[in-house]
């Protein structure tokens, strides 16, 4: 009997305590109009940065198209002649896509870069009208300057 | 005669009009209601504060393809709507909304059909309710629809057991079965007051009638994808939806009229309480519905069976035995 009684209690407790939930700040945004600011880690497009003094720090290793598990990422590798640097190593990449459609944004490939040239922003409104549109091509991935992707050029990777 | 006929006449048309709209917000108001205590925004896309949001819903199910399953019995599968809002809509003939006014020198009761049986009509009435669900369930060919259309009639046919005999509890307080007269009964004290265990019994069994959560078993979305209007859509369903609030409405107006003194208040605004009422028990409906999770079917036939029906018994005897020794 005490038992009923209890379960009836929490049946009434439980309506007000949904009760007082109504008089709460909704925790949804109206979204195209408000955006909730991401934290700084969170992971959306990605960005090849580049040095201070405005030399691209991909040197074309390819180490994140063979870490990458989703194979999103594309690099053609070509050296750097004399008189046509563009990173500080031997090599740079002369050809550079993700496709946006097969990236899962694990991140591996920023942790996978030896010169931490690929970083993920906090862009995530990614959408598009065509493939062709998502498959990002390195002058879309390139910072137009050091420091567009918001990562300090200054930094060791 | 012609005079009656014609005043009737315009007291169904603006009821029903008035019906209609009401539903249509109280759409409205329960995704508003519903979202908040979720904490999320609701509709608030169309027009301002979303308040266009019916009007939206109602073009597109106007709009929607006529969609017909194959093998159906086609008269059933079309009449079964339409007895689903007709018998919520029709509760509204007997309830008094205010004693009588004058409009324009002309005496105008503020009730559609004063009957001297109004309680028995409002019982027959929410019976027949349950043809609507079983009829759309049977016709529409589908397991799913058929399986909610079983679980409506057990449903309802078991709660209006209690509810019949905690609604007999205040024809025996009042003495009278009219409607009016039991409103008038509770000018010095409400019956809420004096039928307190007669009134929560009435509510719980007024959610099982109105197929709301928590006795919405047969429309139980994630058991029967829609229960009995799995098969219906655009306009058809629409008027299932439409009758379902009106039935939210005709149980609030009955609970009102039976429990909280019907129009009765101070100073003399008489629909104004009547609305301001019903209103409040609409809003416990949507609270409840944001609070519970539905019944498992062995509960729901044991909890009217052996919990409600007996203490509704008892309480009719109470009742009886009080009304016999006090006057």
């Amino acid at each position: 009997m005490k038992k009923k009684l209890g379960q009836v209690w929490s049946v009434i407790w439980g309506l007000f305590i949904v009760l007082k939930y109504a008089f709460k700040k909704p925790v949804t945004l109206r979204y195209p109009e408000e955006k909730r600011k991401l934290p700084e880690r969170s992971r959306g497009r990605h960005y090849l940065t580049k040095w201070d003094d405005g030399l691209e720090r991909c040197v074309g290793c390819e180490l994140c198209a063979i870490v990458c598990p989703a194979q999103a990422i594309y690099v053609k590798a070509a050296e750097n002649e004399p008189g046509d640097v563009h990173s500080h190593g031997e090599r740079y990449a002369s050809d550079f896509q993700i496709n946006m459609l097969r990236c899962i944004y694990c991140g591996y490939c920023e942790e996978a870069c030896p010169t931490g040239a690929i970083i993920l922003g906090n862009d995530y409104e990614l959408s598009g009208y065509t493939k062709e549109s998502l498959i990002y091509t390195k002058e879309m991935l390139t910072e137009k300057k050091p420091g567009d992707s918001g990562r300090d050029p200054h930094r060791e990777i | 005669m012609q005079e009656i006929i014609v005043e009737t006449l315009i007291k169904g048309i603006v009821v029903i009009t008035f019906l209609m709209l009401s539903a249509a917000y109280m759409t409205f108001l329960e995704r508003i209601v519903m979202a908040r205590m979720q904490l999320r925004l609701g509709p608030n896309r169309v027009g301002p504060l979303g308040l266009l949001q019916p009007i939206a819903d109602g073009i597109k199910l106007l709009c929607k393809e006529q969609f017909r399953p194959a093998n159906i019995d086609v008269f059933t599968y079309w009449l079964a709507p339409g007895i689903s809002l007709f018998t919520a809509l029709f509760a509204f003939t007997l309830i008094p909304f205010g004693g009588t006014v004058n409009i324009w020198g002309y005496p105008v009761k503020l009730q559609i059909a004063d009957i001297n049986s109004g309680i028995v009509f409002l019982l027959a009435f929410s019976s027949l309710a349950v043809y609507g669900i079983v009829l759309a369930g049977w016709s529409s060919n589908n397991r799913y629809s058929l399986l909610g259309g079983l679980r409506g009639t057990a449903q309802m046919i078991s709660y209006e057991v209690p509810m019949g005999l905690s609604l007999l509890t205040v024809a025996l307080s009042a003495g009278t079965l009219s409607l009016s007269e039991i409103v008038s009964a509770q000018s010095n004290h409400w019956f809420i007051w004096t039928n307190p265990i007669s009134f929560i019994i009435y509510l719980i069994t007024a959610f099982a009638e109105t197929n709301r959560a928590p006795f919405d078993l047969p429309e139980a979305e994630q058991e029967l994808t829609a229960g009995y209007h799995t098969e219906y859509g655009g306009m058809k369903f629409a008027i299932f939806f439409l009758g379902e609030y009106v039935n939210i409405l005709a149980v609030s107006a009955i609970a009102v009229t039976l429990f909280l003194g019907g129009w009765q208040g101070p100073w003399d605004i008489p629909v104004v309480w009547f609305l301001v009422k019903v209103a409040l028990f609409v809003f416990f409906f949507m609270w409840v519905r944001s609070t519970m999770a539905r019944f498992r079917y062995d509960q729901l036939m044991s909890f009217g069976w052996k919990v409600l029906v007996p203490i509704a018994t008892l309480n009719l005897l109470i009742t009886a035995y009080f009304k016999l020794v006090l006057t």
